[in-house]
């Protein structure tokens, strides 16, 4: 049995395991609260307390932390939020 | 008289409303939604509709259009330009999509519309970039509101703000009745 497999997959789990991305969603006038309650609902599959934790947090700091993670999540979940017609955006965690 | 908008009925249903007028109100807003964000391109690179990547796909100056298709990172317009090239097609088809099943929904017959939770996940996709395209049309702003909700009937403005807020009312009876 060779180890050798293990130590190329190594970089992959480091970048999912310090979740380096975030995903951004920015408050806007538009979009009703409760559909924003529901997208992150529907989408995350997150709890209601948690969900419109997450919309308050939009609505009266302009911007929350919806989820992070590796780029390539997070490019689905930004790729997702704009199909519900949220306005998202991705960036490095700092 | 029963209310109109949309409502749950079982677990799989949701009723739709709507008289004839609204029903043609509607529908020439969903046509011309469709048409804005996914107008027939003739001569199309068969490549872009096959994999659903666009190399041509560009930010809008339309802030409507900036908005329904927005840049996916901040201050990297480089970053968001390469992402738009991967997902700015299929977000189209999928807008699209959603209209065109609404529209096709509207033209059953009778002012009691029955959808089925499909149906009604594209028609609060499609109400939803209505609104936003509305929205952005009329520049409304959060502080904004109460002046838009008490223009003059001159006003070039209040018949567009008339439809959004229907539109908005319309909205937030479809979340109540597709939420978890």
């Amino acid at each position: 049995m060779s180890t050798a497999p293990a130590e190329l997959d190594l970089p992959d789990i480091v970048e999912e395991t310090e979740r380096p991305w975030v995903t951004i969603v920015w408050n806007d006038p538009v979009n009703l609260m409760s559909y924003v309650t529901y997208v992150f609902m529907t989408y995350y599959k997150y709890p209601r307390e948690k969900a419109e934790k997450l919309m308050q947090q939009v609505h009266h700091e302009g911007r929350a932390v919806v989820s992070s993670g590796g780029r390539e999540a997070m490019e689905r979940d930004v790729t997702a939020m704009h199909s519900y017609g949220l306005w998202a955006t991705m960036a490095k965690d700092e | 008289m029963a209310v109109h908008g949309f409502r749950r009925t079982a677990a799989d249903r949701v009723i739709l409303l709507v008289d004839d007028v609204e029903k043609g109100i509607l529908s020439a807003l969903l046509e011309q939604l469709l048409e804005f964000v996914a107008p027939a391109v003739e001569d199309e690179d068969p490549l872009v509709a096959l994999v659903g990547l666009d190399p041509e796909a560009k930010p809008s100056d339309d802030p409507a259009m900036a908005r329904l298709f927005p840049d996916a990172f901040r201050d990297d317009p480089e970053a968001s330009g390469e992402f738009r090239r991967f997902t700015e097609r299929s977000l189209r088809d999928l807008k699209g999509a959603q209209a065109r099943t609404a529209l096709q929904t509207l033209q059953r017959s009778g002012s009691k519309v029955t959808l089925s939770l499909d149906e009604a996940g594209s028609w609060l996709g499609a109400l939803n970039d209505l609104r936003l395209t509305l929205g952005t049309r009329l520049e409304i702003t959060e502080d904004g509101m109460e002046e838009l909700a008490s223009l003059p009937d001159d006003d070039p403005r209040a018949p567009t703000f008339h439809v959004y807020d229907w539109l908005t009312f319309l909205q937030e009876s479809l979340v109540l009745a597709v939420m978890p």
